[in-house]
């Protein structure tokens, strides 16, 4: 066990390439408690999803539910797999693709190309393909700024003021297309993201502190200035008080609060829980989907899955700490910001210590695009720890 | 491994790529530390929330599972079946019938894009009803919202027209696509065989006031919304009883307010029936006495708008018969009544038809009132067997008191005291009364007889509102001095300029009046005692009162709280609770004196003031009892009173009648209460016994296993 520098020393052929990425790929290299443990979050999710979306009527309905969440969790492994082959040297070449299209889709979606659904314009539909753009440019922005904060010249580890003023542009024009949709939710993911990776890239403190500053100054006076849609402000003015209105914007939080706490400690067994038969919470198999668990599966079932969370952030952060290259390291970090900001504020949300917003839960909750670039970016994250772990 | 790790990274810095230029790097030992914190702070954050989870999920699960049930069930309370009332005999006074009532879903109407304004325009045509009114109905009742609205769940289904057409209602539950929300159902309301008969004995429903609502815990608990509270009569006082306990369904609905299916379900327990001691004969009876006795005084051009007449058993205090005019028709209360009705039936020129006067009206007794001044007398040391003087009139306290009429006897005994109704010899015993009791405080032997006998107080029958009347005495008379010295003094002050523009000697008089009723108002003077002792004055009784009074000289001196319910069956039969007879007191007379008075009081009607109205009544059959007496009110015409109690030798009841402003006692009342008891007993031309064993039964109805109601079964 002796440290060995990394190893390109001179850009490699192409046959060389191709080797490495097979030897790369080999399963012992992967982190497999990780993939386990994101395994075992889909599987519940997916069992959530079906109880969710449930309906006595017609059983096949809900089947159809996990039948395409099953789907869009095996796209995404297979993208998981192909990223993790690909060595994420080689793949960083292709993040300014996949920014600029995460860009591209989500400036079409304000052409007529787009589809509103629960008054936010955040889908593209393409060959009868729903998708959202705004799940990609949470991995196109990841991959974006590790590159500029990253490695900004070649040999150069530290971010200076003018990487840092280009990394802002560069999160700026999806951020911008986002408020347009409007979509709050994954707007605060990008920023929280972004503020997370920067934090973390070396960049002058002047520059952290100050654009951490800038982030709590902007959603105050967004707030002030009332830039926010009606139902949007009132989802946060509830959100202190969720008592005050229980049939207007205060009715998600307390329905949500309803079925988590009446399920107690054990839960009351999958498709057994009244609140949700009785469809109280809405948009249960997305967004609020933790309230079934908390329902159905109780506190048991609750703490497990934020165990399991939890087990996939500390990998992701521990492979980070264990990455020599800034790169590497800035694309878990940004992972785990992402990541770990869906999670906090989605099940924040349903126990009536976050604002309401649409944020799905990572791994668990239904759908597709969100699914796939989730596995993506874990797929990045197994590639560095891959690489980075065992590699002489 | 740790430390070998550890020193590995440690190492990192001198193990730079060999190609990196000296660009700076953050050290990896500081790298590190941010990682570890990063990591920490993800760990303490996500530990954070599952504490909050604990929070919410351990101690306080019972409190969400509580709000859950709350928002995810509904309870549907299905109404019981009112008890229903019937007489002693088992015939009906008020029943129930099932009504075709349309109804309205309060959501299915709410979610419509006009809140159902349109469905209700629709249904108003059909119904031919105001659209306004349905509009209304369907409003729930709020701090600012008036009646009328809908003081029930809105989950109930709320009534928007009674009594509508079996047609109409299939139209409408034919054609659900045009009436969503909308529904036709069988409601039971309230039916009245007998029409106006006992109207204000049995009183009346009505919707529940906000007021009712919010003050009657136990019927907020399980009030549907549909049924109605008894506001008037043994309806309200046996409300509780009668009302039964409402069931109830545990639905379970969805968030859109969808019925998802029923939890659980208690089956509702219908209500009591109530056996009242009123006979429906003898109640027809009485009522058509009293109405003839009126129309008759009416067509004899006397100003007579009202009455009341009251039958009692004499032996428990059970009220056989109340009648009181004007009456009404209680139908008018089912399907909502609607303002200008409700207005009319309160208003004076109705002639207040909802209040009963035969507990309500409050009159001076006259003469009537002598027994009670006489057992007073007696008690107070005056002899039975004495003789006393029946002058046409007498000076006392300084002026001259008259006989009625101006008329003399001579000297008398008691006994015909009675018989003419010599208010001569009253006035000597209510002045030597007060002479005697002047000095001595707190004692007023007339007024603690009256009380005994039961006035000046209610006489706690089971109907609501009733007067208390009024016996005058000096505690009173310094009450009401106090009360009013301040107006009187003003008058004596001011005068009276508007009466002395037209009468200028009655307007001196009124002067004098005022003044001294401002200066010495608070005396209990010689002439109040005196014109006491012949029930003038101030002294006031209710018919009631006075029916009872009459009862306790019938039957030995027991002063009954008179009752209307005899006994409460349950709707299976299973459950009989009798309403047991209650002494208010005895009588605080000699055996010998009420002997006395009612030798007096059998002689009135064969040769005394009401020999004329009862010349050929049977009284070898049955010997009537009784007293005239004819009140005098300032300014308005002689108001007539007949009490009495028949037969004279083993009385049964007690018949008391009032007509206001119909002349003498003999005239009117006797007349009226000689009707009454032929009636009773069949003796009427041609005319079968209202109570054909001449005494109210002992035995009660029963259910029957059909649930109808059979005659008691002593007969």
């Amino acid at each position: 066990m002796t440290t060995v520098p990394t190893p390109h020393t001179e850009p490699p052929g192409l046959a060389d390439r191709a080797g490495r990425m097979i030897a790369s790929s080999a399963p012992r290299r992967l982190d497999w408690p990780m993939l386990v443990a994101v395994a075992a979050l889909s599987a519940i999710g997916c069992l959530l999803v079906w109880s969710a979306t449930y309906d006595p009527a017609d059983p096949d309905g809900a089947l159809g539910f996990v039948r395409r969440q099953a789907l869009h969790l095996a796209v995404g492994a297979v993208v998981l797999l192909v990223v993790a082959a690909v060595d994420f040297r080689v793949s960083r070449a292709y993040a300014p693709v996949v920014y600029l299209a995460a860009v591209l889709g989500l400036a079409l979606v304000l052409t007529p190309l787009g589809e509103t659904i629960n008054g936010s314009r955040s889908w593209l539909v393409v060959a009868g393909l729903q998708m959202q753009p705004g799940e990609v440019a949470k991995l196109g922005l990841v991959l974006a700024v590790a590159m500029l904060l990253g490695e900004p010249r070649d040999g150069e580890f530290a971010p200076t003021t003018r990487d840092v003023l280009f990394s802002l542009a560069v999160l700026a024009v999806p951020l911008g297309l986002i408020l347009a949709q409007p979509d709050l939710g994954t707007a605060m993911v990008l920023t929280a993201t972004y503020l997370g990776m920067l934090a973390l890239s070396g960049a002058p403190v002047r520059w952290v502190a100050g654009l951490i500053g800038c982030g709590v100054l902007a959603a105050f006076s967004v707030w002030w200035f009332g830039l926010l849609e009606e139902y949007q402000l009132q989802r946060f003015t509830t959100f202190v008080n969720p008592g005050a209105d229980p049939r207007g914007a205060g009715y998600n939080a307390n329905q949500s609060m309803i079925a988590v706490g009446s399920g107690g400690l054990n839960g009351t067994g999958l498709l057994e829980g009244e609140h949700t038969r009785g469809r109280f919470v809405p948009e249960q198999h997305t967004d609020f989907i933790f309230t079934v668990a908390g329902e159905e599966l109780g506190f048991v079932g609750g703490a497990v899955i934020i165990g399991l969370l939890a087990f996939v952030l500390w990998r992701i952060l521990r492979t980070a700490g264990r990455s020599e290259g800034p790169y590497a390291r800035l694309v878990c970090v940004g992972a785990a910001a992402w990541l770990s900001f869906q999670s906090l504020i989605n099940i924040g949300m349903t126990l009536g210590v976050a604002p309401i917003t649409g944020i799905p839960l990572p791994f668990v909750s239904y759908g597709g695009t969100a699914a796939v670039a989730n596995l993506a970016v874990l797929g990045l994250v197994l590639n560095v720890h891959a690489r980075e772990h065992g590699v002489h | 491994m740790r430390p070998l790790r550890r020193r590995r990274l440690l190492s990192g810095r001198r193990h730079r790529r060999p190609d990196a230029p000296a660009a700076p790097s953050p050290p990896r030992t500081s790298r590190r530390g941010v990682m570890l914190a990063v990591q920490l702070l993800v760990l303490v954050l996500l530990a954070s929330l599952t504490a909050r989870m604990w929070y919410m999920q351990v101690p306080m699960a019972e409190h969400y599972q509580e709000l859950a049930l709350a928002s995810h069930t509904q309870k549907l309370i299905q109404p019981a079946l009112r008890g229903r009332i019937v007489d002693a005999q088992g015939r009906p006074l008020v029943t129930n019938r099932t009504e075709l009532t349309v109804t309205a879903d309060y959501h299915a109407l709410l979610e419509r894009d006009d809140d159902g304004t349109a469905v209700l325009r629709k249904v108003a045509e059909l119904i031919d009803r105001p659209f306004a009114k349905l509009r209304d109905r369907v409003r729930l009742c709020g701090p600012e919202t008036g009646q009328p609205c809908w003081q029930g769940s809105p989950y109930q289904p709320i009534p928007l027209a009674e009594n509508v057409a079996p047609k109409v209602a299939l139209q409408i539950m034919e054609r659900q696509n045009e009436f969503p929300g909308i529904s036709a159902q069988q409601m039971a309301v309230r039916e009245y065989p007998n029409d106006e008969l006992a109207a204000q004995v049995l009183g009346y429903l009505q919707p529940i006031t906000q007021e009712e609502f919010e003050a009657r815990e136990e019927l907020r608990a399980e009030f549907s919304g549909v049924d109605r509270v008894g506001r008037d009569g043994v309806e309200a006082v046996y409300d509780d009883r009668l009302r039964g306990d409402s069931g109830e369904r545990i639905l379970s609905v969805s968030s859109q307010g969808d019925v998802r299916g029923t939890l659980s379900r208690t089956p509702s327990e219908p209500g009591m029936h109530l056996v009242t001691s009123i006979d429906t004969e003898v109640q027809k009876v009485t009522e058509d006495a009293l109405r003839g006795a009126v129309d008759k005084a009416r067509s004899q051009g006397k100003p007579v708008d009202s009455g009341a007449a009251v039958v009692l058993d004499v032996r428990t205090g059970r009220v056989v018969a109340m009648a009181s005019l004007p009456d009404y028709d209680p139908e008018v209360w089912n399907g909502g009544i609607d303002a200008g009705t409700y207005d009319k039936l309160l208003s004076e020129d109705a002639g207040e038809p909802l209040i009963s006067r035969a507990l309500q009206g409050q009159f001076p007794p006259g003469s009537t009132f002598k027994p009670t001044t006489l057992a007073a007398a007696v008690k107070n040391g005056a002899s039975l067997d004495g003789s006393y003087s029946c002058p046409g009139s007498i000076g006392l306290a300084g002026r001259s008191w008259q006989n009625f009429a101006g008329g003399g006897y001579g000297t008398i005994d008691l006994r015909k005291s009675i018989v003419v109704s010599c208010n001569t010899v009253y006035y000597q015993l209510g002045y030597d009364m007060w002479r005697d009791s002047r000095g001595e405080k707190g004692r007023d032997p007339v007024s603690a007889m009256a009380h005994s006998f039961g006035y000046g107080a209610p006489t706690g029958v089971d109907l609501p509102h009733e007067s208390s009347g009024r016996i005058p005495d000096r505690q009173w008379k310094r009450q009401y001095w106090l009360d009013t010295r301040e107006h009187s003094c003003k008058m004596a002050e001011k005068g009276y300029p508007e009466v002395a523009k037209e009468d200028p000697g009655h307007a001196a008089y009124l002067k004098r009046l005022a003044r001294e009723q401002c200066r010495s108002g608070d005396r209990w003077t010689a002439g109040d005692a005196i014109n006491r002792a012949i029930g003038q004055g101030d002294v006031q009784v209710t018919p009631l009162q006075l029916a009872r009074a009459y009862a306790a000289i019938a039957n030995g001196g027991t002063v009954y709280e008179p009752r209307v319910g005899r006994a409460l069956l349950s709707a299976d039969g299973e459950r009989v609770e009798e309403i047991e007879p209650v002494k208010a007191g005895e009588l605080p007379v000699e055996d010998r004196t009420l002997k006395y008075i009612q030798r007096a009081l059998t002689q009135v009607p064969k040769e005394g003031t009401a020999s004329g109205a009862f010349g050929d009544f049977p009284q070898g059959k049955v010997s009537v009892a009784g007293k005239t007496g004819t009140a005098t009110t300032q300014g308005r015409a002689d108001s007539s009173w007949f009490a009495s109690y028949a037969p004279a030798d083993d009385p049964q009841f007690a018949v008391v009648a009032m007509v206001p402003q119909a002349g003498t006692g003999g005239s009117t009342a006797a007349p009226l209460v000689r009707e009454i008891y032929e009636g009773i007993y069949g003796f009427s031309d041609g005319g079968e016994p209202a109570l054909s064993s001449g005494a109210p039964p002992t035995a009660l109805p029963s259910v029957r296993e059909d649930g109808s109601i059979a005659p008691p079964d002593d007969h």
